[in-house]
């Protein structure tokens, strides 16, 4: 029987090498999986490159990754926010390097790596400094740029409900890159609000088929990063 | 010296030019507000990037759900018949032309369309672009609200943008505390003026020139 429950977050996390490209699914404090990020600051992993939409908040969970010098270079949309401060003082003192590619871009670039697809060309950009250097082609008349898939050794998410097969399901708006992520990734790490049993999701209802996932851990009422930030948290 | 339209009053400008029945993205600050006055008769219904359709008002504290956020990072609620999707499914609906309005802010909007509204270009600056660049490509008309001149006076409706561009040719509309204002093939024309506000004073304080509105007789 196939059966990807991994026992804790620190063993989901432990072979993540010094040098990996790690996905990290949410899109601000909504879907951030906090407590394998946390396994991972614990687990000491440096030189990291990581993909995320934003940069983190406070000092916990992404940011705190950041603030212990294991993120080299970060690719997202939109590094700024209220609550960031550790990514903008290590990119002010030259400690960490940014990829900054617009929000569809960023989506589609890493659906395109978990659909075999090597490039695609979209009108995002065009005419703008972010196009620059890059291949620009007319199809009906109009411009496009292309631009390639995005792959990553591992992927680290947060969904609602799994099974032991990795069928995911997720919560509102918390489901934003992650089944994405899922499948952009060598390996796709979950932590799973609820861990169900086999048939305990309807398949009409699974959003991220198992194939994509390959360990399960259970955390149940996980840590909310607003929670912890509007708390004064730090980590560790 | 204060004439014209307060920010509550462009939003509500704004939603009077939103047809029936769209499908509207809307972006941080003012255009947040377009969603407090959807003229009466009318269903819009709110599309937000990070994967909902169909979002709500803000929530009473009671019914906050700390993973119901806009792309704005803000807890919102989402109506009957809302839709959740990954982030794929939704620039999908950005970039395959399916949403009908897009109302933004910026940072300076040109008589040819341009607009600049995700980085000054300052060196040191950190760049931040979120969604801006796929929704101005990718909706089918891109509505601009924004104070008429910035905090020190400066216009933000220019000949050409000095900041890098969000994107080319772009938008089709313009509305500030003074006027609103279409972008034609040649150049800025005047719709409407705001209530105290005359065309002179429009004219001033954009940084090109203005032509009068199009003759409906």
């Amino acid at each position: 029987m196939i059966n990807k429950v991994c026992p804790s977050v620190t063993q989901a996390v432990a072979d993540i090498p010094d040098g990996a490209t790690v996905m990290v699914g949410g899109f601000g404090a909504s879907g951030s999986p906090i407590e394998l990020i946390h396994a991972l600051i614990d687990q000491g992993a440096k030189n990291l490159t990581v993909i995320n939409n934003n940069t983190g908040n406070g000092e916990v969970g992404l940011a705190a990754l950041i603030g212990n010098a294991q993120v080299s270079k970060m690719i997202c949309s939109f590094p700024r926010s209220s609550q960031s401060r550790l990514f903008p003082e290590f990119y002010k003192q030259g400690k960490i390097e940014l990829d900054l590619v617009p929000q569809g871009t960023l989506a589609e670039r890493i659906r395109a790596a978990g659909a075999g697809i090597p490039a695609f060309y979209t009108p995002t950009t065009v005419g703008t400094v972010l196009a620059q250097g890059k291949e620009q082609r007319e199809f009906d008349g109009r411009t496009y740029v292309m631009e390639h898939w995005l792959k990553a050794d591992y992927a680290l998410i947060k969904c609602e409900a799994a099974d032991p097969l990795g069928n995911l399901i997720y919560n509102k708006t918390a489901r934003n890159f992650s089944p994405l992520m899922c499948m952009a990734a060598k390996t796709t790490i979950v932590q799973a609000g609820r861990l169900v049993e086999r048939g305990g999701i309807d398949p009409e209802h699974v959003v991220t088929p198992g194939i994509f996932v390959n360990r399960v851990v259970e955390v149940s009422e996980p840590v909310h990063e607003d929670t912890l930030i509007a708390e004064g948290r730090c980590y560790p | 010296m204060t004439t014209g339209w307060t920010r509550e009053q462009i939003a509500a400008r704004t939603a009077q030019d939103i047809p029936n029945g769209s499908y509207v993205n809307l972006g941080i600050g003012i255009p947040e507000l377009v969603a407090k006055f959807v003229p009466e008769g009318r269903e819009f219904i709110y599309h937000t990037e990070n994967g909902l359709l169909g979002m709500g008002l803000p929530p009473s504290e009671d019914e906050r759900d700390l993973d119901l956020m806009n792309a704005g990072k803000k807890y919102v609620t989402a109506v009957p018949g809302a839709a959740y999707f990954h982030h794929a499914d939704s620039f999908s609906m950005i970039r395959g032309g399916h949403l009908d309005v897009c109302v933004l802010g910026t940072m300076q909007v040109a008589a040819n369309g341009d607009i600049a509204n995700w980085s000054t270009g300052v060196p040191g600056a950190i760049p931040a672009v979120g969604g801006a660049m796929d929704l101005v490509q990718g909706v089918k008309q891109i509505f601009v609200v924004t104070q008429h001149t910035t905090k020190t006076g400066e216009p933000k409706l220019v000949e050409r943008c000095s900041y890098p561009l969000t994107g080319a040719g772009v938008v089709s509309r313009v509305y500030t505390n003074l006027a609103v204002i279409d972008i034609t093939p040649d150049g800025f024309q005047l719709v409407d003026l705001a209530p105290g506000v005359s065309f002179d004073e429009v004219k001033n304080k954009t940084g090109t020139s203005v032509l009068p509105p199009a003759d409906n007789g």
